[in-house]
């Protein structure tokens, strides 16, 4: 590597750290991306002296890039805002193919000494699992079989696959050289991937994309190590340990270990106790027109959205609520979970798309200790994050997670489309309260309703 | 010191740093942080260019074409996902 190469290289990585760090501040997030965009800019084009291509490959790289480019942009920009996380999801698991398939050309092309060999195994397997993962990940945001598939013995099923594909990446290792057995080898980490996926429910993809988004970062890292590409190294590892990071503080804020996570489903007999308690009280429904009553006299309304809002595309309806309320002199602000919707900030985000000023939107921390003077508490779409058995029902599975604290405002009302459960697949207790009603409907439709109301009253 | 040392030195230097840059984000940015990252791994490309222009025989160029493709839309569609997220953080002065 000449020395202009290696320092654009240099240049880049310092890019891509510049960008991470203005990405970790709202302000400058946008801007970080770009830096980091640049970054990428100058590494692609250092790359360029590098290749030495046949006319037929030249042609093949171009045509590739702009496949690619194609697929990204059309992915990118024509993926609705609720469906973001599959989107990087995909993206992700995009990454962590063509992260093994480097490492399979460098396996088949170009056999090295044994420290670029364990790289390049490693990279292997990490990004084949990456990719398979992904692609599970994606299935179930999207709704496919989005219960957690588990059977029994899964866990030694799993751990015989672990060990057997280390075995695999032992003998590769040595001086047979076989590609069968890489294939093999592949093709088991892929399988593992999805083995790995399938058991976590459709509520823990976040964490598990952000997951796998760092495994995909280590398999680019150890892809550098194979072909001894700085750039590859220091932006893989970046990825590699701040995901990693990301994962955890993820797993704190629905303060679950990640082994939890990872390895266990929602129990099913703890379900079941959780129901057999909520059933204490019966649901008491509302109509949309007293309920616009009930906010137009409202002091203080907190708005609790979750994915059901997301679902339902209802962004922009709950904005004109919010902006009819103020209107009218309603104090009203939106509270926001940390893992409301599918992801950490999705609300954030669709939010913003909306127009919602940024001030009106309040974290958990900052909400709770509110609450109790709240006149009304709107919560459309949201179950999980405002369920006070994480409180109160030790046997629950969310016992521990914290929630915005719904229940304490003088009136909590509930848009729901059904009586059916929340991600976590438990009953919530807020619904039988006292204090709270249901308005049964899709959430869009309600909101236009109540907007309607609100004005014509 | 040889080169190997270097690049391991180079490697455990770059997992500190990882966790220093985003020790403490607000979570509304976690994902657009997540996304993010998965933008820079699409340094993968840069991987398949080079395995690519170096293919030789029809399988390296169909695995190195699939690479290059995968890279491609993980680098591009990575920042441009990433960007439209930002996009709606930006306009929130009315």
């Amino acid at each position: 590597m000449s020395t202009p190469v290696a320092l654009a290289f240099l240049a880049a990585s310092i890019l891509f750290i510049i960008g991470i760090k203005l990405l970790s501040s709202p302000k400058s997030a946008r801007a970080g991306n770009l830096v980091a965009a640049a970054g990428m800019f100058i590494a692609l084009i250092a790359t360029l002296p590098l290749m030495r291509p046949t006319a037929a490959n030249a042609i093949l790289v171009m045509v590739g890039i702009l496949l690619g480019l194609a697929v990204g942009a059309v992915g990118a920009y024509r993926v609705k805002m609720t469906a973001m996380p599959q989107m990087v999801a995909l993206f992700n698991g995009a990454g962590g193919g063509a992260a093994a398939l480097v490492a399979a050309i460098e396996f088949a092309a170009r056999p090295h000494g044994r420290s670029f060999i364990a790289g390049m195994l490693f990279a292997a397997v990490i990004g084949a699992v990456s990719f398979s993962g992904s692609i599970i990940a994606f299935a179930k945001l999207e709704g496919h079989f989005e219960k957690p598939v588990t059977y029994r013995g899964q866990q030694f099923a799993n751990a015989g696959l672990v060990l057997l594909v280390a075995v695999l990446g032992f003998v590769l290792a040595g001086p047979s050289h076989s590609l069968a057995l890489f294939v093999i080898f592949l093709a088991l980490a892929l399988v593992f991937g999805v083995l790995m996926v399938l058991p976590i429910g459709g509520a823990d993809m976040p964490v598990v994309i952000s997951l796998l988004n760092s495994c995909t970062g280590l398999a680019v890292a150890a892809d550098g190590f194979a072909i001894s590409n700085l750039a590859l190294i220091v932006a893989g590892t970046l990825v590699g340990s701040s995901g990693t990071l990301l994962t955890l503080a993820m797993c704190k804020a629905m303060n679950r270990p990640v082994t939890n996570v990872l390895f266990g489903a929602f129990g099913k007999a703890s379900t079941e106790t959780a129901a057999a308690a909520a059933t204490g009280g019966a649901v008491k429904s509302i109509q949309a027109d007293e309920v616009a009553l009930l906010l137009g006299a409202a002091q203080q309304v907190v708005i609790v959205p979750g994915y059901g809002l997301a679902v339902a595309q209802a962004q922009h309806e709950v904005r004109m609520l919010a902006d009819e309320l103020g209107e009218r002199g309603v104090d009203v602000k939106f509270a926001i979970h940390p893992v409301a919707g599918r992801m950490p900030g999705h609300m954030n985000v669709l939010l913003a798309e909306a127009n919602v000023p940024y001030e009106q939107l309040i974290e958990m921390e900052a909400i709770n200790p509110q609450m109790s003077r709240v006149s009304v508490c709107l919560v459309i779409g949201a179950n999980d994050v405002v369920n006070p058995a994480a409180h109160e029902d030790k046997a629950s599975p969310i016992y521990g997670m914290p929630i915005i604290e719904a229940e304490k405002a003088g009136m909590v009302v509930v848009l729901k489309r059904s009586m059916g459960k929340g991600f976590a697949g438990i009953e919530n207790r807020l619904f039988v309260r006292d204090n709270c009603r249901m308005l049964f409907g899709d959430a869009r439709a309600s909101l236009q309703e109540l907007v309607a109301q609100v004005k014509a009253g | 010191m040889t080169a190997d040392i270097l690049t391991f030195f180079v490697f455990v230097l770059a997992v500190f740093l990882g966790f220093e840059l985003i020790f403490k984000v607000p979570s509304m940015l976690h994902t657009p942080l997540m996304s993010g990252t998965n933008a820079i791994h699409g340094i993968i490309l840069v991987g398949g260019l080079l395995a690519l222009a170096g293919a030789e025989g029809v399988v390296e160029q169909v695995l190195g074409f699939v690479a290059v493709v995968l890279g491609a839309a993980n680098v591009f569609g990575g920042f441009m996902v990433t960007d439209r997220m930002l996009q709606m953080f930006r306009k929130k002065k009315r």
